[in-house]
């Protein structure tokens, strides 16, 4: 028996039928052929599958995909064709943040909402906060080097732009 | 001409990755495929009575159960041994269990369905009657005569044996003023690629062609295994190993559900799917190390090292590994132990046992984070003996950079390695004077810290003596085809593969210098035996060192070609020309004479207007073997510095420090983040990792939330230096650098935990050196101390 999802995928609306117990992470990879979600363990341990569901990073082989019934999901994919992370993605290339790619996505999930909530974070803040991102290709490090100067580039930006207009607003 | 070698060049294909492009066999759906689920055994060791699959063939979706008597007779049996592994046994394996279960995981019956979760809801429902046997699961006693076996099929539980010795090693332990010892215990641990193993078997009966998406290292090792496992033509075999989410030598060996994935497409004549979920992978991916080891080392009274005696009992599982055997890890560990040192003298036994457990084989570093954990430990010890410090007794024991060549103790011969400079780099980098200074003075405020060291050599670039001379059909040489599209871009279809670490960027690099373009210009293939030539691929660090030489012999070819085309076309002698810019220019001058892509064209499309009998072919192919030494070894020596918190057992790593000389260095970048990579998967088990098993032969951890992985949050920053000693067996120079981090990173942890310990007196050998370890290691030594 299936049932119909209505739900927002990367910018667009999908109605698909799928068995009521079929994970997020299948719907999206099986269905809907968004093969840069990866599954690690099946258990919300290793991180490769996570996705932004309504704004925030969850497993999505733990969330079911009748669970994003009504909701927005924005995956690797997504989030490549908006731009929102095409600086992550710059700096994970530069700094060889990656090697076999396939922790890759869930790790630019996480940099994103860590850096979402927090601008400019500490080295150990960044490795706290990839806490639930197994990688076992690369030791971390150059992740850590990636996220942190995606993190002082956009503060920056930041910076730049309140100096900007606050310089508008001081010659007003 | 090194434009681009030795160049911090970007990784192309990550991109691909970075945007979720990755091409994964994890993510392959082919037409009418199924998807394949092994019910397995959950006990050890036991006899299989009867399977009852009635039930789970009516299950919805269900189109196929196989058990043995229907899968097995399609697949000839493979035999984990080598020929010049002298008295190794290992019985025949198959698919299926047949009748014995040799270990809880032991696939015993393989279900076909249209989709997976219908396959696992299937495997539920099948009755498997096994009556149970006590397994064998312990240590040294299993080799006592009339013991228990693992496997009746083996006469004993022993599968190989060997004995390395020097003639004067007993004279040299007599007359030492010190001899040291201790007994080490290296855990069980495990791979865990992020992608799990992944194979696409499908067989169009049509054609008779065999074509198997493969998640593997080795795709023309795979393509002969299943053309004579199976009895199908070479020619007809077709593996492809696209993207692979991690490999790490776990992914070369022959396992019994790639087999069956095969087995059943052939009887079905469709494609039939096996992606292992995280809970398989860890009771049928192979596991490594499993060692316990005694060690001694006789040292001179000045601290000179006089001789090492090690006697080395490891457990594999009840069948040896296909086709790379499972003793070659045993058989590396004794002979690099001591490998650093002058040390004239040796002996070293190993003795490989069978247990009821998952097999053990090559994985990262075979060998050598054992070899350098007991050699390193010993070290200390001596050390301390002698009252050197670890930089000095260091200084005075490693062979001397200008005394090359040098054949070590247990007989490798080493062409020319950099350990003095290593040393000096590292001093200056760890500072340890100033170390010693902020331990001192930590240490009255009851925060205990310790740094330790670990020289290492590493074993690359093997050449036909690793295995082909043992009878195994692995390839010690590489293929590479270069050819000049008509664009004049380059094309190079190589037989090294790509799992991340950037075969295919280096590859490029070296054909660009060869032929005077920007690598941008090249672009290459890997991975597909229908269109890339035979080769060894990639495995024991040889995807730099002899894929890269494979590729600029070749490209250096295709420049010879082009050159003569070019003489032809300008009217001038090849040899006044050369390649540079994307043309062909003046040797002397370096003014432009013909662009590539116009002699790509007049080659492809007006071969009419060349002059008779000029060659106009732009396509080369060059096979290329090792040579010269029987490895090309690399060395280093690393540090570490720890933070003990003796009330809670845990440890902190504050800094960790390589220095490290792989020969010349193709791409930098690529280098320090194989040697970080390789670091971590050297801590992980030094401190998290391990299989633990009770006495039934339960893997009592096998998932990824109860299996310690080394997170980011536990590991430090790694501060990397090199010494560049090209090999002169090469034109490139190049020596491998995958797994030198991994050879010695634990060794120098261990030596940093038990020097943040020694105010306590409190001594660890064994790993993963975990909170509860160091706490009953200075209970120990608490009791020791305070004993009447």
């Amino acid at each position: 028996m299936k049932v119909l999802v209505n739900t927002k995928v990367n910018g667009t609306p999908v109605q698909e039928a799928v068995t009521p117990r079929s994970s997020l992470a299948d719907f999206l990879r099986d269905d809907l052929g968004l093969t840069g979600t990866h599954l690690g363990c099946e258990m919300g341990a290793c991180g490769a599958c996570l996705v932004l569901l309504d704004g925030a990073p969850v497993h999505a082989c733990l969330v079911l995909a009748v669970q994003a019934e009504g909701g927005t999901v924005e995956t690797v994919e997504g989030l490549t064709e908006t731009g929102a992370v095409a600086d992550l993605q710059e700096n994970f290339h530069d700094r060889n943040a990656l090697q076999c790619g396939y922790c890759t996505s869930g790790m630019l999930m996480s940099a994103q909402a860590l850096l979402a909530r927090n601008a400019a974070p500490s080295r150990d803040e960044i490795r706290d906060a990839l806490s639930g991102n197994y990688c076992r290709c690369t030791g971390y490090e150059a992740i850590v080097d990636a996220i942190a100067a995606t993190g002082r580039a956009r503060a920056a930006a930041t910076e730049s732009a309140q100096a900007a207009s606050a310089n508008t607003e001081a010659a007003e | 001409m090194t434009l681009h070698i030795g160049q911090p060049q970007r990784r192309e294909n990550a991109r691909r990755h970075l945007a979720g492009r990755g091409r994964f066999v994890s993510d392959l759906a082919l037409p009418r495929m199924l998807h394949a689920v092994f019910v397995r055994s959950p006990m050890a060791k036991g006899r299989i009575l009867d399977i009852d699959t009635e039930a789970a063939s009516l299950c919805p979706g269900v189109l196929r159960i196989f058990t043995a008597a229907d899968l097995n007779p399609r697949c000839q049996p493979w035999v984990g041994t080598l020929d010049h592994f002298a008295g190794m046994q290992s019985p025949p394996m198959n698919i299926l269990a047949e009748d014995e279960v040799l270990w809880a995981g032991h696939p015993v019956a393989m279900i076909l369905a249209h989709s997976r979760a219908e396959a696992e809801d299937a495997a539920d429902q099948v009755l498997v009657d096994i009556e149970d046997a006590e397994p064998v699961t312990g240590g040294a006693p299993v080799l006592l005569p009339g013991a228990p076996r693992a496997n009746e099929a083996a006469d004993s539980n022993l599968c190989y044996e060997t004995l390395l010795e020097t003639p004067d090693v007993d004279r040299a332990f007599a007359e030492a003023a010190h001899v040291v010892e201790a007994a080490f215990t290296f855990g069980r641990h495990t791979a865990v690629t992020l992608e799990p193993r992944a194979v696409v078997a499908d067989y169009d009966p049509a054609s008779g062609a065999l074509t198997v998406h493969h998640g593997t290292q080795t795709p023309y090792q795979f393509q002969d295994v299943y053309a004579r496992h199976f009895g199908l033509p070479e020619g007809k075999v077709r593996v492809i190993a696209p993207d692979v989410g991690g490999s790490f030598g776990m992914k070369l060996h022959v396992y019994n559900e790639e087999m069956g994935a095969v087995a059943a497409s052939l009887i079905l004549g469709r494609p039939v799917r096996y992606v292992a979920d995280r809970l398989e992978s860890f009771v049928s991916d192979i596991h490594a190390r499993d060692h316990d080891v005694h060690g001694r080392m006789a040292v001179a009274a000045d601290g000179t090292i006089l001789a090492m005696e090690v006697d080395d009992l490891t457990r594999i599982g009840a069948v040896s590994a296909y086709p790379r055997t499972s003793a070659a890890e045993g058989n590396q560990v004794i002979r690099l132990m001591g490998a650093p040192y002058r040390m004239p003298d040796y002996r070293g036994k190993l003795s490989v046992a069978f247990q009821n457990k998952v097999q053990t084989s090559q994985y990262r570093a075979v060998g050598h984070p054992i070899a350098c954990a007991v050699t390193e430990a010993l070290v200390e010890r001596a050390a301390e003996a002698t009252g050197c410090d670890p930089f000095e007794i260091r200084a005075r024991n490693l062979i001397a950079d200008d005394a090359y060549p040098h054949v070590s103790a247990t007989g490798y011969q080493f062409e020319k390695l950099s350990h003095q400079a290593c040393l000096a780099r590292l001093r200056e980098m760890m500072d340890p004077d100033a170390l010693r200074v902020e331990q001192a003075a930590l240490r009255t405020r009851g925060i205990y810290r310790g740094f330790g060291i670990a020289s290492f050599v590493e074993i690359t670039n093997p050449g036909a003596t690793f295995y082909g001379i043992g009878g195994a059909r692995i390839s010690a040489q590489d293929g590479a085809v270069v050819r000049m599209l008509p664009s004049g871009d380059i094309h190079c279809a190589i037989s090294v593969t790509e799992q991340g670490q950037g075969t295919e960027t280096i590859i490029a690099q070296v054909v660009a210098d060869q032929l005077g373009v920007a690598p941008e210009r090249v672009s290459v293939t890997t991975g597909d035996t229908a269109t890339t030539p035979s080769g060894g691929a990639n495995w024991a660090c040889r995807g730099a060192g002899i894929g890269g030489e494979t590729a600029l012999r070749a490209g250096r070819q295709l420049r010879d070609r082009i050159l003569t085309l070019a003489g032809a076309l300008v009217q001038a002698d090849p040899a006044t020309l050369r390649l540079a810019g994307g043309a062909v220019v003046d040797a002397a001058s370096g003014a432009p004479r013909i662009a590539l892509e116009e002699i790509g064209r007049i080659a492809t499309y007006r071969p009419d207007t060349l002059p008779h009998g000029v060659d106009h072919s732009l396509t080369v192919a060059h096979h290329f073997a090792p040579v010269g030494y029987p490895f090309d070894f690399t060395n280093g020596i690393q540090g570490s510095l720890v933070e003990v918190d003796t009330e809670t057992g845990l440890v902190k790593l504050l800094k960790h420090w390589v220095v490290e000389d792989c020969g010349r260095i193709i791409n930098p970048l690529l280098v320090d983040e194989q040697i970080r990579g390789g670091v971590v998967q050297g801590l992980g088990p030094a401190f998290f990792e391990e299989c633990q098993y009770d006495v039934d032969g339960q893997l009592t951890n096998g998932s990824l939330a109860d299996y310690l992985v080394p997170m980011a949050v536990e590991m430090p920053d790694i501060e990397i230096a090199h010494i560049e000693t090209p090999t002169q067996d090469t034109i490139l120079g190049a020596k491998g650098v995958g797994e030198a981090g991994t050879a010695a990173a634990g060794a120098a942890a261990m030596n940093a935990v038990n020097d943040a310990l020694r105010p306590f007196g409190a001594c660890l050998t064994q790993t993963p050196m975990t909170p509860l370890r160091i706490l009953d290691a200075l209970d120990a030594a608490l009791k020791e101390r305070t004993a009447p």
